[in-house]
């Protein structure tokens, strides 16, 4: 597992431009072995990869077929004449996990559960990357003017602690799952941005960039079909980090009544953040659905350091 | 000056180290290699990088990890054999017994610890001075090294000097305890041009004065010819060609040595002289335990090249030069002709050659009848 | 240096400006805008044509920023809507809380944290080193709230060895003088009541530190493997200095560099309001307030708070920038 140690600054600023220095040095000089290739082979031999890539294909093969998986129909209340007034519904036949306080099926839940984790994880990811790598390139294909307009903003948005930006949005915006989404990927954008713009200047002075314009080369075609593409493996090692840290941020937010106000939909954050209520009778329904979040968050971040790993030119060999 | 009449100060006997990486085949960076170094003398261990001499180097002051490495044969200083010694023996005899200045002055000095520091530890360690002795001990060393202002450098960080100071930093170091044996790997590389010269200088005026064995490290044949008494030339972890530096220069008879002198540019050629470069690169090589490693690239091999016997080693005392060889068909087949591709001039000009500095006769001859 | 922390202050105004304009842009856009922000949801038309009045609100938008701005200089932040108090009253009577939270969840982090890295770094690829890797990792993937209200169920609320709620004992009629309970107990001599204090950080400060300490923990071991196949602890071994020399003055020295920054930067964000963790154990610091806004829809308040949490979160920042400078040679003498 690698981690960047941060050097000369401080800043979370600096520690991301340092991310996408390290990383900008990946096209320099390799026997021929492509980039991708031999990340691919880095990447299956190394055990984290693989635990990492089980467990995210695993739940991305749960929230496929989770209507084919779950046992029952995870809206459906168990009849209220079942359940005794003011007692807790527990295990019983045919509920593998149990009942929550409305007698829905735990287990369903928690399958159909992992879509709803899935779309927050991938809608927000997504979102926060193509706004953050549109800022990345305006400020790193243009520069000049630009350059210090665009990151003077992100700048400022990087001031905001994540989670207080996130509050302020869901906030004006209105709970929903729609704005948790949103919330999620603003937090992330300023990220996005400076990663690419900080690798995408590396690139920019690399000495084939260089060469390139002395030949005579259009900037446009410079800056798409040399720079950027040698730019983007940051994000890609940023996004996998961002799906675990995404599902783990809608759970909180959920928590802090920010999140879905449709409590019925089946979501792990609200499985959880409605199962705290009732913690210490029936500690399990907060378990599972913690354990899911933890697991699958594992998962992505396992993918994401092994990534990173194959990509860092400092573990080739 | 003469050092030779005592006993070797450093034995090296059949040393070989091995790297073994989980799940790969074991690598033998060092395979068999043999020298000894007079007090006063200065050997010289030549070859490319990857070649095995910074190993050997490690292998002697015992810095190479733990872990993962396997070293056999024998190291001997001053008769006490170090494999195999504990580390607290070795502590005590680094620093103090065997010094070591190393390559890039700037990464080998931590840049958060001031020099005057970092001199005066060893001086803490090895010779019980502390305090205001230490200080005024370690001015007294960084003068000797030709550091100017020496009071005012010791309260500095190691980015506030320049490179050849910083070298000669490390320098005052590795003598802060006048050791018997000083190991110099690659010390004139990461600096400048005349820089390198001056270092140089320093290291055999140094040396001289003193007594101290010096094992220069280098690539670089300059250095080996400004400096060295005897030459050990090294390639894929094994010597395949010792000799003492004059008749090195004049009569190389390793293919790879002659090749490493046809490499280099010389004064004292013609215009139109072409290079004489060795065809690709130190990766392309084959096992010892297949014949002669140096075989794909050598102009002179044949099908025997290619034996398992090829790698053994042809004594040459004949002709008096002390010589061995590892090869079967040797350039000069016989010593006194000089028809070869390169290198058979005289030393002295090898020794201008290229920009690479030169110490001047004079301390050549000082040294050159040593140990015949 | 002097010029490197003049420089730094400069770069800070622009960001600050940026800072303001973001969050007075957030309280105009809400529904209804800042008059129903400031008066509550049932305000009539009336009052909000009043206040509209009153404040100005029906001059034009830079006008009103500006107004907005050189309120927020004299650190006027406006009221809660809730308490009807002025905004910053609330939060100064709230951030000791945090502070004092923050400097338990750290030491708890650091304590931990650089030992076990170190050792983790020492003992490379073996159990310990292993150990440290998967608890840092389910340290950075666990919901803080989940954790914390694990551990107060556990430790509070089944086995009852520690307080689970609040910042101290409300039996215990302590006098506040400065609202750090821990440090006015010291003061007015009454030990009890600082220990009472001390008592109810821990749990909070364990589930907040659990983050921090698994990034110091990765960060450490990271600088100590970095730090030991340096060169200069190579020319320190060859030197033939004792173990113990070289591993304080060559190994930990440099290795603790990048790890003081991260420790920096952990503060600033647990500083910033540990909402989550607060509002676990009901403790009466920014955070929880944070939440009760949130719900109350108290936007004035969260405003303010927001505002003045980014700029502590920002200066922190630059006092990080500023201490590596004095911690590391290369940045204080060049």
């Amino acid at each position: 597992m690698t981690v960047t140690t941060p050097r000369p600054g401080a800043g979370r600023r600096d520690r991301i431009d340092e991310l996408a220095a390290r990383a900008g040095q990946l096209s320099d000089g390799d026997g021929g072995e492509s980039l991708l290739r031999s990340a691919v082979r880095r990447l299956r031999r190394n055990p984290v990869a693989i635990l990492g890539a089980v467990i995210v294909v695993a739940f991305l093969l749960v929230a496929l077929f989770a209507p084919l998986l779950a046992p029952r129909d995870p809206y459906a209340q168990s009849l209220l004449s079942e359940v005794r007034q003011g007692s807790i519904p527990g295990s019983r036949d045919g509920y593998l996990l149990g009942v929550d306080q409305l007698g829905r099926d735990v287990l369903s839940r928690l399958l159909y559960g992992s879509r709803q984790s899935l779309l927050i994880g991938v809608v927000s990811t997504v979102l926060g990357a193509v706004l953050g790598m549109a800022l990345g390139i305006l400020a790193g294909g243009l520069g000049g003017k630009v350059d210090t307009v665009v990151m003077r903003f992100v700048d400022i948005l990087l001031s905001i602690p994540g989670l207080l930006m996130a509050i302020s949005i869901s906030v004006l915006l209105g709970a929903s799952q729609l704005s948790l989404m949103i919330a999620i990927a603003v937090t992330q954008v300023p990220v996005f941005a400076r990663l690419l713009r900080g690798s995408m200047l590396v690139q920019r002075d690399s000495d084939y960039a260089l060469a390139a314009r002395a030949l005579g080369v259009r900037r446009r075609r410079i800056v798409f079909g040399h720079v950027l593409p040698n730019s983007l493996s940051p994000v890609i090692v940023q996004a996998t980090l961002s799906l675990a840290t995404a599902i783990i941020e809608a759970a909180a937010l959920s928590f802090l009544g920010l999140g879905d106000p449709d409590i019925s939909r089946p979501e792990w954050g609200a499985m959880l953040a409605s199962a705290q209520s009732v913690l210490s009778i029936r500690p399990e329904l907060a378990i599972y659905p913690a354990l899911c979040i933890i697991v699958v968050a594992l998962g992505f971040t396992l993918l994401g350091e092994a990534l990173r790993e194959a990509l860092d030119p400092k573990f080739r060999r | 000056m003469t050092g030779t009449s005592g006993s070797p100060v450093l034995e090296v006997d059949d040393l070989a180290v091995q790297f073994t990486r989980r799940g790969e085949q074991p690598t033998r960076a060092v395979d068999g290699v043999s020298f000894s170094v007079a007090p006063g003398e200065t050997i010289g261990l030549v070859g490319e990088s990857g070649c095995g001499k910074s190993v050997t180097s490690l292998a002697i002051m015992g810095l190479l990890p733990q872990r993962g490495v396997q070293v056999t044969g024998s190291v001997r200083l001053d008769g006490t054999e170090l494999l195999g010694a504990g580390p607290r023996t070795l502590r005590t005899l680094r620093g103090k017994d065997m010094a070591m200045v190393f390559q890039d002055p700037l990464s080998s000095l931590n840049p958060t610890v001031t020099v005057g520091t970092q001199v005066t530890e060893v001086l803490a360690e090895h010779r019980d001075m502390t305090g205001r002795a230490a200080q005024d001990e370690a001015t007294e060393l960084l003068d000797r090294v030709g550091i100017p202002d020496p009071r005012r450098r010791l309260g500095e960080y190691p980015h506030q000097l320049s490179g050849g100071m910083r070298q000669r930093a490390l320098i005052a170091m590795a003598l802060a305890c006048s050791p018997r044996l000083l190991i110099a790997d690659e010390p004139t590389t990461a600096l400048d041009v005349t820089i390198q010269a001056q270092i140089l200088e320093l290291l055999r005026e140094l040396v001289q004065g003193s007594g101290t064995a010096l094992v220069m490290i280098t690539h670089d044949l300059g250095v080996v010819a400004g400096l060295c008494d005897r030459v050990h030339v090294m390639y894929a972890g094994r010597v395949i060609e010792t000799a003492d530096r004059r008749p090195l220069f004049a009569t190389p008879r390793h293919p790879y040595t002659g090749g490493l002198l046809g490499s280099v540019p010389r004064l004292d050629t013609g215009r139109g002289t072409p290079l004489t470069p060795i065809r690709g690169s130190a990766r392309d090589t084959i096992p010892w335990s297949q014949g002669c490693a140096f075989a794909p690239r050598c102009d002179n091999a044949e099908d025997d090249c290619l034996t398992e016997v090829s790698g053994s080693t042809v004594p040459l005392e004949a002709d008096g030069l002390r010589r061995e060889l590892r090869c079967r068909h040797p350039l000069h087949a016989t010593p006194a002709a000089a028809g070869a591709p390169a290198g058979a001039t005289a030393a002295s000009s090898a020794g201008a050659s290229a920009g690479s500095p030169s110490t001047g006769s004079s301390s050549w001859s000082s040294s050159e009848g040593q140990q015949s | 240096m002097l010029r490197f922390i003049v420089r730094r202050l400069l770069q800070l105004i622009p960001i600050l400006l940026g800072l303001s304009l973001l969050l007075f842009a957030w309280l105009r856009a809400l529904p209804g805008g800042p008059a129903q922000a400031a008066l509550g949801e049932r305000a009539t038309p009336a009052k909000i044509a009043e206040y509209n009045e009153t404040f100005g609100l029906n001059e034009s938008i830079v006008v009103q920023y500006l107004k907005f701005l050189g309120r927020a200089v004299q650190l006027d932040f406006g009221t809660s809507t809730r308490t009807g108090r002025p905004v910053l009253d609330e939060f100064l009577d709230r951030f000791p809380g945090t502070i004092e939270l923050t400097v338990a969840a750290l030491v708890f982090a650091i304590v931990i944290g650089i030992p076990l890295g170190y050792v983790a770094a020492r003992r490379h690829g073996g159990v310990v080193d292993n150990t440290a890797i998967i608890a840092s990792l389910l340290g950075v993937t666990i919901p803080v709230f989940f954790l914390a209200y694990l551990l107060r169920l556990l430790f509070a609320v089944q086995l009852g060895w520690l307080p689970g709620s609040g910042r101290q004992d409300v039996r215990i009629d302590a006098t506040h003088i400065t609202n750090f309970y821990v440090l006015d107990g010291l003061l007015t001599r009454e030990f009890d009541a600082s220990w009472d204090a001390v008592l109810h950080l821990v749990l909070p400060g364990i589930a907040l530190g659990t983050i921090p300490l698994a990034i110091i923990v990765r960060i450490t071991r990271a600088a100590v493997l970095d730090v030991v196949n340096e060169d200069y602890v190579r020319t320190a071994n060859a030197k033939g200095l004792s173990t113990s020399v070289v591993r304080r003055r060559h190994v930990v020295r440099n290795a603790l560099l990048p790890v003081s920054t991260t420790i920096g930067l952990q503060t600033g964000l647990l500083l910033s309001g540990a909402v989550l963790t607060e509002t676990v154990f009901a403790f009466g610091g920014v955070g929880s307030a944070l939440r009760q806004a949130i719900s109350d829809r108290d936007y004035s308040l969260l405003q303010g708070f927001i505002l003045i949490l980014a700029v502590v979160y920002v200066l922190v920042n630059l006092l990080v920038d500023i201490s590596y400078g004095l911690l590391d040679p290369r940045v204080r003498t060049r």
